[in-house]
């Protein structure tokens, strides 16, 4: 379909280095806007027009992160967390689709399920913390289920609601192949549903975060959510910013993972 | 007199809902003999595509029987193809992997059957596009990648459900002649479901004529056109096309309010 192939004419030419540029420029804003507000940050610290015992500073905060890595609690921390969260997400992801194929397979049981999974899916599954905590007892498991619950629902409502999507007609064409219902599951619902998956573990990301860091600050003993805590609690401020600003990181490179493995699959789609 | 192929007796079909019962189809009947094209129309919701569901297997009627080469239809039939709305090709899947989708499903593959799958698609200037994508084919090229998915079965007979009715119009009238081609080619036997008349009377031998709901069969139609190549774009310039046009859109008796 494109003319790439061919020669470019000076006007396509001139197009494609103004859209470069154009890119080249918001980039190029996009750093200078976060050094202008680290610059201010520092500076507004360092005049005392702020308090940097209650809102920390940049170089403080680099400080902080060379101490850790120094006592090589950094990489614990982080480790531990993230830890949590792949688990605790991939689990939510696999188990509600799992839930998911299993209300697609039976409509009866999806549609008793219906009010309970309304109503799991309107309760903020923190204050099922304490619960969590007493059954699970204060450790790690119990951190991994609380992300796990955090998206479990929202996995299965969005997968369900994918699998319900399918075209009917393309249901009857496999019936009329003679498919079975597993058939049907295999060949067209599963893989069609591909995206729909994805895209619930795009969301389930950022749940998952959520879950692990409320997790940790009920019952942690390590992780980026406990140094928050704990920072908060001896009023270290620098620590508690810190361990946003990796959080802030490390989510990101979690979500960019995702985006990837979302590419590899589905490279028909272009 | 041969026997037909496809025999369709007195079939009554009732929907229920909680609003009440609603007659889709009385006392339908219908003999479609082998190698025979028929059309089907009729006014939206007279139950045109319900009595494709029927034949198919994949509705049960309330009164009446099937019979399909002397056996009466019980469940899903292997022995009719069928054709949905859209190609409703995987689009994940590359255009072999799509054709070859109901042998999988009937676990048929086999050296011989890829054998005959390949030459349907070499016949039909498809076996170089055999590793693309289905998003990467024009409409008419899908179409054609449908008709071989269904073909590959070998069924004996073929159910279009409105076929054509997604694809725009130029595009519609090269496909539907190019599928009119390959069926008579591969010697098939062909049931068409449309709501467009022209493009009924261009493609079959029959045209059957249902009315509103409940639906019955108004009249059938021997289509006789004088032209040199019977193919549906050159049908539509004999001069009977108009006629049976005409008669055809008096007795669907479509009032527009």
């Amino acid at each position: 379909m494109s003319n790439s192939q061919q020669a470019i004419s000076p006007e396509q030419a001139a197009y494609l280095r103004k859209l470069r540029r154009h890119k080249r420029e918001i980039f190029l804003s996009q750093v200078l806007l976060l050094v202008a507000l680290l610059g201010i940050w520092e500076l507004a610290a360092s005049a005392g027009w702020i308090n940097p015992f209650i809102t920390s500073q940049p170089s403080g905060i680099i400080k902080t992160i060379v101490n850790l890595y120094n006592s090589g609690d950094l990489f614990r921390h982080i480790g531990v967390t993230v830890w949590e969260t792949v688990v605790g997400f991939t689990l939510g992801t696999i188990l509600g689709t799992i839930i998911a194929i299993i209300l697609w397979w039976s409509e009866p049981l999806a549609k008793v399920l219906e009010p309970y999974l309304v109503v799991l899916n309107s309760l903020p599954k923190v204050a099922l913390g304490p619960i969590i905590i007493v059954w699970m007892g204060s450790g790690v498991s119990a951190i991994i289920v609380m992300a796990l619950l955090v998206s479990v629902v929202v996995t299965i409502l969005g997968v369900y609601a994918g699998f319900s999507q399918v075209d009917p007609d393309r249901i009857k064409l496999l019936k009329t192949f003679g498919a079975s219902k597993g058939q049907i599951l295999q060949k067209a619902v599963l893989p069609g549903s591909v995206p729909t998956i994805i895209s619930a573990l795009k969301i389930n990301v950022g749940l998952s975060w959520v879950g692990v860091i409320v997790g940790e600050f009920l019952v942690s003993k390590a992780g980026l959510g406990y140094l928050a805590v704990y920072g908060g609690q001896v009023f270290r401020l620098n620590l508690v910013m810190t361990s946003v600003i990796i959080l802030g990181a490390a989510a990101a490179i979690m979500y960019l993972a995702v985006v990837l493995l979302e590419k590899l699959f589905i490279r028909w789609q272009q | 007199m041969e026997q037909p192929l496809v025999q369709v007796k007195d079939i009554v079909v009732k929907y229920h809902s909680p609003e009440g019962e609603t007659t889709a189809l009385e006392n339908i009947s219908l003999d479609v003999y082998q190698g025979q094209f028929i059309s089907i129309v009729g006014p939206s919701g007279c139950g045109k595509s319900t009595l494709l569901n029927v034949i198919a297997g994949l509705l049960k009627p309330t009164q009446g029987e099937v019979v399909i080469n002397g056996r009466p239809v019980e469940g899903v039939s292997t022995s009719v193809g069928y054709m949905p709305q859209t190609d409703q090709l995987f689009e994940w899947r590359s255009i072999w992997r799509n054709v070859i989708l109901g042998l999988e499903v009937q676990n048929k593959l086999t050296a011989e059957t890829r054998r005959s799958v390949r030459q349907l698609l070499e016949r039909y200037g498809l076996w170089e596009f055999r590793n693309a994508f289905p998003s990467q084919l024009s409409g008419g090229m899908r179409q054609r990648a449908a008709l071989i998915r269904t073909l590959a079965i070998d069924p004996e007979i073929l159910l279009l459900d409105e076929a054509f009715s997604a694809l725009d119009y130029q595009t519609r009238l090269v496909v539907s002649d190019e599928v009119k081609k390959i069926i008579c080619r591969e010697g098939k036997t062909a049931i068409l479901v449309t709501h467009d008349i022209s493009e009924a009377i261009s493609m079959a031998d029959d045209v059957v004529v249902l009315t509103k709901r409940p639906g019955t069969i108004k009249s059938i139609h021997k289509i006789v056109l004088t032209c040199q190549e019977r193919t549906p774009i050159k049908c539509r310039e004999a001069p009977e096309f108009r006629d049976y046009f005409n008669l055809i859109w008096k007795e669907l008796d479509i009032h527009v309010q």
